[in-house]
């Protein structure tokens, strides 16, 4: 099988790359696109630190053959400040320290992306749902709950407030 | 963003405290979080140079077998495959990494000679211009293996007619300034048994722990133009990884740079200098850079985990809970080579007999070879699972006088003056106040006679 151009919406710009058959989406942003925020912890599906957005849905990026995402939008942690100013989750993970070694942070916060734009009030058993497939060594996951948490109090109060 | 979150309790040790903390007490943001949430901070894995080559380990499938032939044939036949290392291409392919505080023997091969000593031990390095040809490339080699009796448990190793797992070594135990293990010899621990009203043994054992970062162990290696090599490396001792590093390599420390500091998860399981040596010979021979990273897999099973170790405690107690004598025999399993056990067994000998004053304490502890994955550091290595033992110890004497566990601790507590198994005076003592805070913390009540004690005296006693 040859090789193939494929064409991605990554963080809202065209990008377009050469694949090789059976390129992973993470291989994709990390070594054509040089987007290294996503991290390779397993390769396999197992610790979620390769987290992007697929059409704002969370996805294993060690696990998504390219080619099959050809023509869709993908978020990455690279996208979500704007302007140099931090999103309502980023700055909250820092604020409740709920980064450490920072290695599972990009995973756990687009994971968090997608679950407050499903779910502005999720509870706490949501957030432990919606970050199940995501492992941390550091943190012992309460810093991360905490965050999630407040990111989506913080959220809520700017929504209201615009 | 600093600011005092809580007043320091300054109920004990008042005249020992100031409350002129600028820190303390207060938070402070880590100064790693921006880059680590918005994407920026770079880890090893992230520098992408043009031209990387990969480099994977074809590994031992036997626990303990001696070598009978290499055919690299198929493999080197592996279209995008550049070489492949073996034990010959390395410079100074014997070491241990503590040589630097002056540890020894060298025990340890970078890559295999003419025996396999644990499963998943480093054969041969192949070098590729992709990931995929390295992983075919290491598929191929062919090792023919001559089986040898392998042996798995601390004290097995340690009797009469096992096998020897490590000839650098010459028997299956680390030596210790020409004694079999790190020992105690405090006052007469046979003495204390026999003047005892109760004595209690009981045995404790542990499984090895691997610290499972969340970023795998590995280093890229960039030849720079003046031929010095750059290592990019996760690393949690970076200054411990060159210097072994360029001992093994030959060449002076001037030749490495290390850029690292960055780790994504470490806990001890980043400390052994394992990668990055073989990457470097494989960077010098290509002239290429080259990224060595582990696999979940290879994390998992061959990197080094925390020691399993097996203990056992005889104490010589009297009825009202006052240990007289403590004897402690305990096995650390430092797997196939020595790595950082020895230096935790001595650890888990100077945490002994636990933060109590025992009159009377014996210790045997042995650093064992066995044919598992070496073992190595990890948080407290050494102390963690002496401490479980310890306290478990405590806890069943408790329970068999049928007394508070927490009076038990607070009887036998150190006391600022005390000297110690190890001939230290014993200074600076806060057991008995923790202890007493944890109670009224817990609303545990204790007598009035256990809330007047104190770490600075014996009196009440
Ligand atoms: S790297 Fe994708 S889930 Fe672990
Ligand atoms: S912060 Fe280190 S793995 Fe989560």
């Amino acid at each position: 099988m040859p090789s193939q151009i494929v064409s991605l919406v990554v963080n809202g710009e065209p990008r377009e790359f050469i694949a090789a058959p059976g390129m992973t989406l993470l291989a994709g942003l990390r070594e054509s696109l040089g987007l290294t925020a996503a991290k390779r912890g397993c390769g396999q599906g197992t610790c979620g630190s390769c987290t992007v957005l697929v059409e704002g849905q969370a996805r294993a990026a060690c696990l998504v053959a390219v080619e099959t995402v050809a023509g869709l939008s993908v978020s990455t942690l690279e996208g979500v400040a704007t302007g140099g100013e931090l999103d309502a989750v980023q700055s909250s993970f820092v604020d409740n320290f709920a980064t450490q070694c920072g290695f599972c942070t990009a995973g756990m916060i687009m994971v968090t992306e997608a679950l407050l734009d499903r779910d502005p009030d999720p509870s706490e058993e949501d957030v432990a749902e919606a970050i199940s497939g995501n492992v941390c060594r550091c943190t012992g996951y309460q810093p991360i709950v905490i965050a999630i948490l407040d990111a989506a109090r913080r959220r809520r109060e700017e929504r209201a407030s615009r | 963003m600093t600011y005092r979150l809580a007043a320091i309790d300054k109920s004990s040790f008042a005249a020992e405290r100031e409350d002129d903390f600028t820190v303390i007490g207060s938070v402070v943001r880590r100064s790693d979080a921006l880059g680590h949430v918005t994407g920026r901070t770079e880890f090893f894995e992230d520098v992408a140079p043009p031209g990387l080559a990969h480099l994977k380990m074809h590994r031992s499938a036997r626990h303990h077998a001696r070598i009978a032939g290499v055919d690299l044939t198929e493999a080197l036949a592996v279209p995008g495959v550049l070489k492949i290392l073996t034990h010959a291409d390395i410079p100074n392919n014997l070491y241990t990494p503590l040589k630097l505080i002056g540890v020894g023997p060298d025990d340890e091969p970078i890559l295999a000679v003419d025996k396999v000593r644990y499963l998943g031990e480093p054969i041969c390095a192949v070098v590729a211009v992709t990931e995929a040809a390295a992983l075919e490339g290491a598929a191929r080699v062919k090792v023919t293996y001559e089986d040898l009796p392998a042996v798995f448990d601390v004290e097995e190793a340690l009797a009469e007619g096992a096998p020897l797992v490590n000839e650098y070594h010459g028997q299956n135990h680390f030596i210790y300034e020409g004694h079999h293990c790190r020992r105690i010899r405090f006052g007469d621990v046979e003495k204390a048994f026999a003047e005892a009203d109760h004595v209690f043994e009981w045995r404790y054992q542990s499984a090895p722990i691997e610290q499972a970062p969340v970023e795998t162990t590995g280093c890229v290696v960039i030849p720079q133009a003046d031929g010095r090599l750059r290592i990019h490396s996760d690393t949690q001792a970076c200054f411990f990884t060159l210097d072994n590093t360029a001992l093994i390599l030959e060449t002076p420390f001037n030749k490495l740079r290390i850029v690292g500091g960055t780790v994504g998860g470490g806990f001890g399981g980043k400390v052994d200098v394992v990668v990055e040596p073989v990457a470097c010979v494989a960077a010098m021979m290509t002239d290429r850079p080259v990224k060595f990273v582990y696999n979940r897999y290879e994390e998992m099973q061959v990197s080094s985990p925390r020691a399993a170790e097996r203990i056992y405690i005889k104490d010589a107690v009297m009825d009202d809970g006052r240990i007289i004598g403590r004897k402690v025999t305990l096995y650390v399993d430092s797997g196939a080579y020595a790595r950082h056990t020895p230096y935790g067994t001595t650890k888990a000998a100077a945490h002994l007999p636990g933060p109590y004053s025992i009159p009377n304490v014996w210790a045997d502890c042995h650093c064992v070879f066995t044919n598992r994955t070496p073992s190595s550091a990890m948080r407290g290595f050494g102390v963690t699972i002496g401490d479980f033992a310890l306290e478990s110890q405590m806890d069943r004497i408790a329970r068999a006088l049928d007394m508070d566990p927490l009076r038990l601790r607070l009887l036998n507590a150190y006391r600022d003056g005390d000297l110690k198994a190890h001939r230290k005076v014993a200074e600076g003592t806060a057991l008995v106040e923790v202890i007493q805070k944890a109670a009224e913390m817990s609303g545990h009540e204790l007598p009035e006679a256990y809330r007047r004690m104190s770490s600075l005296t014996r009196e009440g006693l």
